[in-house]
């Protein structure tokens, strides 16, 4: 093993806070500097490596052996810290443990199953893009309307969550993505509703409370098979209430961002609909939505030459792995006619969200319904984003649509 | 309607699978022998679960299915061992008389119909080489403190593999049962009672694993898990191009050996996202129309296998001349 660093004592980049809000806000010049700094730089705050470039991010994500999630995802090292929640049985396991969990999630959320949802999400769109555009004048916040409305109406209803609450989802997320960062201010403005939401989620998980149809029921008749334990049902059902609204409603942002400011493409998904999934994992390429996760070396690593440290936190920018000019060409533009395919933003490996595909549908579902009614989307005033830790977020995304006739 | 036709290589490989290098070959018992295979750059291969099988496709085009044995925890090889079987349609003949170190075969999935599911006990019981699925769940269920036992019968003791290794690291959790010494399985002993949360896994020849069922009686059916061990070859994948019509697009494109059906649609021009690109994330899922899909997919169900009306083109391929995707 080779002891040698690329990262000189002196680097400036070295010395930055990746959580603070200048850049949550601006990532893109942090993550150039990191990504010139080279394969691996270690971070001084908060004594981490952190990988900035798609190479030595997706070897990270993929190599499990190595890089192991059981200690958390999130800066906390559960072997000393202890974790604010239990620990989720998929994105905060490892194998063996993390088998049955991924088993019975992935065939609950795989394609084919989500068939019988195709008709059903669609025409809910439409509905919803219809009244968005009689109700509405021709500017409106898209970020309310329509990207946190259409999955807090199609997500919930598909999991089987009862009617009550539901407004609890993306506080939760937020909370629980802000938890992967440092202490910081994000965090401690959380902790008064911890208890409180943590309570509310934990009920919603429960068998009496899922609707049987739902993706929920399916988590428990999994158990029911002895495909699961009935200890492990609801930390499952958990994991889709934590992962499934927030990411969604935050990269359906993205992409609605994305086509407000890049009037040229929105023609081509006007002239080509079939073109939705592409355009929203292109989204979530550009904007990535999931901006970092950590690893926790399970032994002396080699990275690139540096030596990360058993035991050690490696922080892994997805963000600037999704526009690393070395993987992609261009890669700061937002392009339709890209093939977005073997993006990290929903992670690779074993890890990968398991609910992608249902992101997906749900990303289809809004963006051809629009395409079929919206001539023109455009920017109307100042977009804000949201801080947190772990999502590049939304708050506020001013638009103005000129309706097709 | 436009037909583009790919450009043929002379790699005798067949998309679908991977080529691997054959790093070891060693008898592991009379008419065993076991195979370690690893890309020739050494790099990762695809994760795998205790229980899965992989696709061996051999020079000759045929394609069996073997049980991976080795450890998970070394993403860079895998381990199989190989029955000779008078019976079979001479893969395995192949394997023991042929193969060598050094070779390249193909190696598609891998797949797991026979997952590892939680349970407080477990009792694994081993028929010959049914032993090798049960070798990784063994490890397993070892690592993480769960009450375990394996029942491993055989005709002989020199015809039963791996039986130093489970000694050695298990001791006598492990009870060996060479017919000719100690007769039949004594399957009602450890079978009459059902101690709620105890699994059975079972991996053997079809008498076996009937009698099992038989000494399991009243259990919940979902707490004796089998999968049966047969001499049947697989459907060998197919070596000769075929034809995708991409029927939206209006365009045909033949598919050869050693293409995916995802390139070749990709040079056809149609937008197909894809991820992993190995069958496992079902990002590329595509639907078919018309003809039959050969799955080699780690995704799709049985019955979505059956349905045949869709399929994961990064991997998958067609089992006749002309599959029509609705791309």
């Amino acid at each position: 093993m080779t002891g040698t660093t690329h990262v000189p004592a002196t680097s400036v980049v070295g010395d930055a806070d990746p959580f603070a809000p200048e850049h949550l806000l601006h990532p893109g010049p942090l993550h150039r500097a990191l990504r010139a700094a080279g394969p691996v730089v270690h971070l001084r705050r908060y004594d981490v490596h952190a990988l900035a470039r798609h190479r030595e991010v997706r070897a990270a994500l993929v190599d499990w052996q190595n890089f192991r999630s059981g200690a958390g995802v999130g800066l906390a090292n559960f072997r000393h810290e202890t974790p604010w929640r239990p620990p989720s049985l998929l994105l905060e396991a490892d194998p063996p443990h993390h088998d049955a969990p991924r088993s019975v999630l992935r065939d609950v959320l795989a394609p084919p199953a989500l068939r019988r949802l195709r008709e059903k999400w669609q025409s809910t769109a439409e509905e919803l893009v219809d009244a968005v555009l009689a109700e509405q004048e021709e500017e409106f916040d898209a970020f309310a309307t329509l990207a946190a409305a259409f999955p807090l109406k199609v997500f919930p209803d598909a999991v089987g969550l009862g009617p009550d609450g539901r407004e609890n989802l993306l506080p939760y997320g937020n909370m629980a993505f802000n938890a992967f960062g440092p202490r910081n201010d994000l965090v401690t403005a959380d902790a008064p509703r911890v208890a409180e939401l943590s309570a509310w989620v934990d009920a919603r998980c429960r068998r009496e409370a899922l609707d049987e149809n739902g993706f929920g029921a399916r988590i428990w008749a999994a158990a029911d098979r002895g495909d699961l334990t009935h200890d492990q049902a609801p930390r499952v059902v958990r994991s889709l209430l934590t992962a499934g609204v927030d990411t969604t409603v935050h990269g359906l942002a993205a992409a609605l961002y994305a086509f407000a400011t890049h009037p040229e493409e929105w023609q081509r998904l006007r002239e080509r609909p079939e073109l939705a999934r592409v355009a929203f994992d292109e989204a979530v390429r550009w904007q990535s939505p999931v901006q970092t996760f950590f690893r926790t070396a399970t032994a002396d690593i080699d990275v690139a030459g540096t030596v990360v440290p058993e035991g050690s936190k490696i922080l892994m920018f997805l963000g600037s792995a999704n526009r690393d000019p070395d993987r992609w060409d261009d890669a700061d533009r937002f392009d339709l006619g890209r093939d977005p395919s073997g993006h990290v933003g929903f992670g690779m490996g074993i890890h990968q969200c398991v609910g992608q595909h249902v992101a997906r549908l749900e990303a289809e579902s809004l963006l051809t319904a629009l395409a079929r009614r919206v001539e023109r989307i455009e920017l109307c005033g100042e977009p804000r984003r949201h801080l947190n830790n772990t999502l590049r977020s939304w708050a506020f995304l001013p638009v103005r649509v000129r309706p097709a006739r | 309607m436009v037909v583009h036709s790919l450009a043929q290589s002379r790699r005798i490989q067949t998309a679908g699978t991977v080529t691997l290098t054959v790093r070891a070959k060693e008898v592991v018992a009379d008419g065993v022998v076991s195979l370690v295979l690893a890309r020739p750059d050494d790099g990762r291969l695809p994760d795998w679960t205790p229980g899965s099988h992989i696709d061996l496709v051999l020079p000759d085009g045929t394609s069996r299915q073997y049980s991976l044995c080795g450890d998970r925890w070394d993403a860079h090889t895998y381990r199989i061992a190989v029955l000779r079987e008078p019976a079979g349609r001479g893969g395995s003949a192949y394997v023991h008389d042929r193969l060598a170190p050094g070779d390249l075969v193909g190696v598609g999935g891998p797949r797991n119909h026979f997952t590892l599911a939680p349970a407080e006990r477990y009792v694994f019981i081993a028929g010959g080489i049914g032993i090798t699925p049960l070798l990784p769940m063994v490890r397993q269920a070892a690592q993480t403190d769960i009450d375990w036992r394996l029942l491993y019968g055989g005709r002989t003791r020199a015809t039963m593999a791996f039986l130093d290794e489970l000694s050695a690291a298990y001791g006598d959790r492990v009870d060996i049962v060479p017919q000719d010494e100690r007769g039949l399985l004594d399957l009602d002993a450890w079978l009459n009672r059902h101690f709620p949360g105890t699994k059975v896994y079972c991996c053997g020849p079809a008498p076996l694993l009937a009698a099992v069922a038989r000494s399991c009686g009243d259990w919940p059916a979902h707490d004796l898990r089998t999968e049966r061990f047969t001499a049947a070859d697989s459907a060998p994948v197919r070596q000769t191009p075929f034809e995708v019509e991409l029927r939206r697009s209006r365009v045909t494109v033949t598919v050869s050996a050693d293409t995916s059906v995802l390139q070749a649609v990709r040079q056809a021009g149609a937008d197909v996202l894809s991820s992993c690109e190995q069958g496992t994330c079902g990002t590329c899922l595509t639907p078919v129309l018309d003809g039959t899909p050969d799955h080699r997919d780690s995704v799709l169900g049985d019955h979505e296998r059956a349905a045949g009306d869709c399929m994961l083109p990064c991997v998958s391929r067609s089992c006749g001349d002309r599959l029509v995707l609705d791309l």
